[in-house]
């Protein structure tokens, strides 16, 4: 049985964004078609049309775990305000916390992220950190409060994959106990196997499949990798060797030179 | 009353935050926030409106 995200066990490995689909029916495609869990949901001015009531709609057919996030918020209130706001539209205490710290990398500003998951955790939220692989900003986070980590791979939609391996082995090493996601810069579907071959519990992606060619077959291939990631990780790999060890048995080869 | 809703002045009649949204024609799923400051939904008709105040209404929206 996997780790629970405070208290639920999800269907599966994946949580998939909802941000830049060539439209909402590729997006119900997306998810419908690769069984994700998760949708990350996001709150942005509502318009006289109502485009959020008929979004909302959808996501709630979807019948999926919803996750919303406090995308571009920069500072510790904003975040806050954010969050509250989203407890009461999306009637969940889950919060996505991001506090975006540089422009160019959308890095998280881990010191304001602290303080906000502590405020936050302290108001009954269920914060889910988006921060960087640091393990003593982690440690600060877990006494904030969270019980789930989110370490970035890369920055949010570059597709780069997992930049630093050996520190997220280390997260994984260091927090054992702790449910840990792999969030943003996934480009490939290897990149999310290789996070859940880490022994990451989830991958939380979005651009890789919104902004693939066929998003639908991509959303397909994401859930097969975690899967395949997940079970690789269980069934317990065999070290790399520099040598080769050949698996053919010598013992009993004909004599024939 | 002259105020500031989702970044663009307006006139309006209203001078509660629930009387606004029913002028504005929001409805459903939505937040507030009264400058700066979140407003939960229950108390909206309470929360007077004065003039210059920046109103935020927000719904849900696509995200990653």
């Amino acid at each position: 049985m996997g780790k629970t995200f405070y208290g639920v066990e999800l269907p599966n490995p994946l949580m998939l964004g909802t941000a830049q689909y060539p439209s909402p029916a590729i997006l119900e495609e997306a998810f419908r078609a690769s069984g994700a869990g998760v949708a990350t949901v996001s709150l942005r001015r509502e318009g006289a049309g109502g485009a959020g009531q008929t979004f909302w709609q959808m996501i709630a057919d979807l019948d999926v775990l919803v996750l919303p996030n406090t995308a571009g918020c920069h500072t510790v209130k904003e975040a806050v305000t954010t969050a509250h706001m989203a407890r009461e539209v999306f009637d969940t205490k889950w919060i996505k916390l991001e506090l975006i710290g540089h422009t160019d990398s959308l890095q998280p500003d881990v010191f304001q992220l602290v303080e906000a998951a502590r405020i936050l955790s302290e108001d009954g939220f269920e914060v889910f950190p988006y921060t960087t692989e640091d393990l003593i900003v982690g440690e600060r986070l877990l006494e904030a409060g969270c019980e789930v980590l989110m370490p970035w791979g890369a920055p949010i939609g570059s597709g780069r994959g997992l930049n630093n391996t050996y520190a997220l082995r280390a997260m994984r090493a260091e927090f054992p106990d702790v449910p840990l996601v792999v969030d943003a810069g996934i480009g490939l579907p290897s990149h999310a196997a290789a996070a859940m071959e880490l022994g990451f519990d989830a991958v939380l992606l979005n651009t890789a499949v919104a902004r693939a060619g066929d998003p639908v077959a991509m959303a397909k291939a994401m859930m097969a990798a975690v899967e395949a990631g997940r079970m690789g990780f269980e069934a317990d790999p065999i070290e790399a060797r520099d040598m080769a060890e050949a698996s053919t048995p010598v013992i009993g080869k004909a004599f024939l030179s | 009353m002259k105020i500031v809703l989702n970044g663009e002045a307006r006139d309006v009649a209203a001078t509660d935050l629930a009387g606004l949204l029913a002028e504005c024609g929001f409805s459903g799923r939505v937040a507030t926030s009264l400058n700066e400051e979140f407003v939960p939904a229950g108390l909206r008709a309470a929360q007077t409106l004065a003039d210059g105040d920046r109103v935020e209404v927000v719904a849900p929206m696509q995200g990653g």
